[in-house]
């Protein structure tokens, strides 16, 4: 059965509708609607019943609006193996919300391929630009198992088969583009989890068939990928057999505004109307804190903590958003001064002044600045994205630029990228020619892929990974997340010893004292800090106080270049001897050996398994490791 | 709750499904007496109430109601 959505929740970065929605929208019988209010209205998460009393006003009003808005007309017709009023009932009023004025033709319940190839019961040629192939499983034969020799594989050609007919038509008599939708397969399983081995299996045909279909899409067609809506929304919501047999409904009634969301920002990308740009705040949004009060030492961003790396998160998102062609401004309340510090000098930031597009940090307000970042760029108000934690700075936008798109965000960061990202707003129909700067991202997953597939060598392996390793002495900038280190980690860690950020600090100044914070990066990324090493210097020995490292970076040989730095520094300050100390904890085991692996020998051992190590600087050498040391932040 | 209390709360929420301002509630009401009242919005109407007052009709509860008495009666026996 279904499990009902919670439609406030459908689209969580959109704002809630106004409670004088229905009062507004009522309005516009008497009065041709504006753009302004529109946009206004169309940017919030109507439910199914809001989205009709906005799409008839704009049915009613279309030549009003065509003749003073710039929102793009569009004609679209609809064809379905079930009933689509609900589905028309939503789209005028959600095209807006992605700059498109739709106007439906639907085609009479039920008549798939009458509708496409009789002209006397279907579109007229040239009547539409698009026509929506809203088929189920049920239409094309792949909701019932087909479990006889050789069924599986006739049954998902006669399905594909019939769409390649429907197809033809469309783009032959009506001479409009087609939508095709991927299946979205059954809640309840046949056999359970072995459906997926199972040829015949409704849901094996139906992966299979939505596979095929890339492959009879021709110029111009688009798809929505009806599957994957339905997964972010969960199979068991999405699915409502109830609403199927006394209705008719493909899935479940309070789903629809999402569908018709995807459906509209899909059409509305094929014409260019995608946003390109995101304009990001600052403090509290690319990092925690205000970097103006608590200073660079202060503000939470990077591995470590989880406000920190929801933070990161945000940034990843952006920096890949960029990486595909999507061009990024910051507009920030900050000294200028204060506002780039971090992009200059913090270890953990991803964004770097040279992937900002238009940087504006002053006390302005924030609607002005974001008119002169679209001049700046050259393009449209209505091509941007404004993503900023606080509630006035969005009202304020909202209320001057209703056509710039501002993600409601909440109090967590870590929901931010998945708001931006789910809204669709750099919703993409093709991945070619101008936007081939993207490929970089790609290239390097592609690579890491080959790179486990075919290096079978562990040698070979570990050089193909270009790392590179920065070590240097404990500073201000990396202080907090040495001490949190210090803190958090439990296995890789010889001695467990707790240290505050003031114990660094101090450690930071003392000459008897021997630090490393050490970074590593490989060409797949930056893995942040990975590890802390203190050691105590004496005359002739230096013994290790702590040496910590991250288990994400195990088996890269980290270790030893990590001893060969400091018995370099050892020996140039005169050192012969290096000590190293295990104190086991319940969590420590696997570091019992450390030293011994390292060539340290053994020179006590006591009874609760803690031990004491030695290794000659004289005779040590340092191992030839595929890795580049930089010493310099 | 009882029927009144639930007739208080169904009012609004069957002005803003069927799109009509000061509606005046009977027990006769049906699809015949609302211009907005047809077999799309009637699903509506339904999805609404349901979450409006947090309960559930099986297909043949829906299928058989006949006017907005026969719902309200439903809903008072569920929250009754």
């Amino acid at each position: 059965m279904g499990e009902g959505i919670d439609s406030a929740k459908l689209m969580p970065w959109l704002l809630a509708p106004g409670a004088d929605f229905r009062a507004t929208v009522r309005s516009f019988k008497t009065v041709d609607p504006d753009e302004a209010t529109l946009r206004r209205l169309a940017a919030t998460a109507m439910d199914v019943s809001q989205l009709g009393q906005l799409g008839r006003v704009v049915a009613a009003k279309r030549d009003a609006i065509a003749a003073a808005t710039s929102f793009l007309p569009i004609r679209l017709g609809l064809v379905g193996s079930h009933t689509l009023d609900h589905i028309a009932d939503a789209l005028e009023a959600t095209g807006l919300r992605h700059s498109i004025l739709l106007s439906l033709e639907k085609a009479p319940y039920g008549l798939v391929t009458q509708a496409v190839l009789d002209p006397s019961i279907g579109f007229a040629a040239g009547s539409v630009d698009y026509v929506l192939l809203s088929l189920d499983p049920r239409a094309l034969g792949l909701h019932l198992s087909e479990l006889s020799e050789g069924g599986a594989e006739s049954a998902v050609q006669a399905a594909i088969d019939q769409m390649i007919l429907l197809r033809d038509g469309i783009r032959g008599r009506i001479g409009a583009a087609c939508i095709f939708q991927t299946l979205v397969p059954s809640t309840d399983p046949l056999f359970g989890n072995f459906d997926r081995r199972v040829a015949g299996s409704s849901r094996a045909m139906i992966e299979e068939y939505n596979r095929r279909l890339d492959s009879i899409l021709m110029d111009g067609d688009l798809i929505v990928d009806v599957a994957y809506i339905a997964a972010t929304v969960g199979l068991a919501r999405w699915n409502d057999p109830r609403e199927w047999h006394g209705a008719k409904f493909p899935f479940a009634l309070e789903a629809t505004p999402l569908y018709a969301d995807h459906l509209c920002r899909t059409i509305a990308a094929a014409r260019g109307k995608s946003r390109k740009a995101l304009i990001l705040d600052l403090d509290n949004t690319l990092w925690g804190g205000v970097i103006g009060d608590d200073g660079l030492e202060g503000i939470a961003l990077g591995n470590g903590s989880g406000t920190g790396e929801a933070f990161t998160a945000i940034q990843q998102l952006a920096l890949e958003l960029r990486q595909r062609g999507v061009i990024l401004a910051v507009c920030s309340k900050n000294e200028e001064a204060n506002a780039l510090l971090p992009f200059r000098e913090h270890t953990e930031m991803l964004l770097k002044e040279g992937h900002i597009a238009a940087f504006v940090a002053n006390w302005n307000d924030k609607a002005g600045n974001i008119r002169d970042i679209a001049a700046t760029l050259n393009i449209g108000t209505d091509s941007l994205v404004f993503l900023d934690d606080n509630p006035v700075e969005r009202a304020l936008v909202r209320r001057e630029l209703p056509e710039v798109a501002v993600p409601e965000a909440g109090e967590d960061p870590a929901d931010y990228p998945g708001l931006v990202a789910r809204a669709g707003y750099f919703e993409a129909v093709s991945f070619s020619d101008e936007d081939r700067k993207r490929a970089d991202y790609y290239a390097a997953n592609a690579e890491r892929q080959r790179s486990s597939a075919s290096v079978t060598n562990l040698a070979d392996y570990l050089a193909s990974l270009e790392m590179v390793m920065t070590a240097i002495p404990f500073d201000a900038t990396g202080r907090a997340r040495i001490a949190q280190l210090t803190n958090k980690s439990n296995q890789f860690n010889l001695t467990t010893r707790r240290y505050g950020e003031d114990d660094i600090q101090a450690f930071e100044a003392d000459p008897s004292k021997y630090t490393l914070q050490v970074r590593l990066a490989d060409k797949f990324g930056d893995n942040g800090m990975i590890s802390v090493i203190l050691f105590d210097k004496g005359g002739d020995t230096w013994s290790c106080d702590t040496w910590l490292m991250s288990c994400r970076v195990l088996g890269r040989g980290v270790e030893h270049q990590v001893l060969a730095e400091v018995a370099a520094a050892a020996k140039a300050e005169g050192a012969t001897t290096l000590t190293g100390h295990y104190l086991p904890t319940k969590k420590n085991g696997m570091v019992a050996e450390h030293f011994g692996k390292l060539g340290f020998t053994k020179i006590a051992e006591r009874e609760d398994g803690a031990s004491d190590w030695s290794l000659d600087l004289a005779s040590y050498e340092a191992p030839d490791l595929p890795i580049a040391v930089e010493r310099s932040a | 709750m009882d029927r009144d209390q639930i007739i208080e709360k169904l009012v609004p929420l069957m002005e803003d499904v069927f799109d009509e301002d000061d509606l005046a509630y009977s027990d006769d009401l049906s699809a015949d007496d609302i211009e907005e009242w047809d077999s799309l919005s009637h699903v509506r109407f339904i999805a609404a109430v349901e979450k409006a007052f947090k309960v559930r009709f099986s297909t043949g509860e829906i299928e058989g109601f006949k006017n907005t008495g026969e719902l309200v009666d439903a809903l008072t026996a569920k929250l009754g």
